[in-house]
């Protein structure tokens, strides 16, 4: 059961720049990995995850097999009014979950 | 006599190690694809060495999940950014291992995330900054536990 964990400060001053941190659970197959019988394992990753503010792109990122499982991904960005972030990441298999976070700018 | 015994043995120490050498490394990335990688991004512009921060443990147990921390040196305005960050590796078998798009809003020019590496190797981080010069920093990883080899149950 995917699930995300999302960490952006609920309140910032206009112009700061702000730490986000996100948490993606996912098993990250590489499709490197045999089965005990010589199988493949076929790939199963996440390989785009994008931030939003209000519309807006402000952070995109393309993954490999190389990012560990549960990808966690830091980043910065900063603030210039209160709003909305919107998290999406995309996968095989058409593992497609989203995410939002508010945050009040003063 | 002893003389092809001696022979036969440095054959076989040689032979074993090579098959050492097959099993430890099943499907690297060989240097032409790192640069090949590298190409793909950079086109022929000239990467310089510079102003990238690649902080990772030079010494990991476990391959499986390595913390890796790049950051640029940049004022981060409208007028000079870092676009994006680019990060290889030497030896898992691709040589990609995440791409970050950032801008000018950004506010500052760094991402941790954590990597997988299959063998201990060199990690080159490369940023492109808005006036399309190439930047980059390269660090050694020692690995214990190698990522990607391991049987799936």
């Amino acid at each position: 059961m995917p699930s995300a964990l999302i960490n952006v400060p609920k309140k910032a001053k206009r112009g700061d720049v702000i730490e986000i941190k996100t948490l993606m659970s996912h098993i990250m197959e590489t499709g490197y990995r045999h089965t005990a019988s010589g199988d493949v394992v076929p790939r199963d990753i996440i390989t785009s995850f994008t931030c939003r503010f209000n519309g807006t792109e402000v952070f995109r990122a393309d993954l490999y097999p190389a990012i560990a499982a549960n990808p966690f991904i830091t980043f910065f960005t900063t603030v210039t009014e209160s709003g909305k972030f919107e998290f999406e990441w995309i996968g095989d298999k058409g593992f497609s979950e989203t995410a939002q976070a508010s945050i009040t700018v003063e | 006599m002893a003389n092809s015994d001696h022979t036969r043995r440095t054959f076989l120490s040689l032979t074993g190690g090579a098959a050492m050498m097959v099993i430890v490394r099943p499907a690297d990335a060989t240097p032409a694809m790192l640069s090949a990688a590298i190409r793909n991004i950079v086109g022929e512009a000239n990467v310089r060495t510079g102003k990238v921060k690649l902080d990772i443990p030079p010494l990991v147990e476990n391959g499986n999940t390595v913390p890796m921390t790049v950051s640029v040196e940049s004022p981060m305005t409208a007028d000079a950014y870092v676009k994006s960050i680019h990060v290889f590796n030497e030896k898992n078998p691709q040589p990609n291992i995440g791409n970050f798009y950032l801008g000018p809003r950004s506010g500052r020019a760094q991402v941790s995330t954590r990597i997988r590496l299959a063998d201990s190797q060199k990690v080159t981080a490369i940023a492109r900054l808005s006036d399309d010069t190439f930047w980059s920093a390269t660090a050694d990883v020692v690995v214990t536990l190698a990522a990607c080899t391991e049987e799936a149950i």
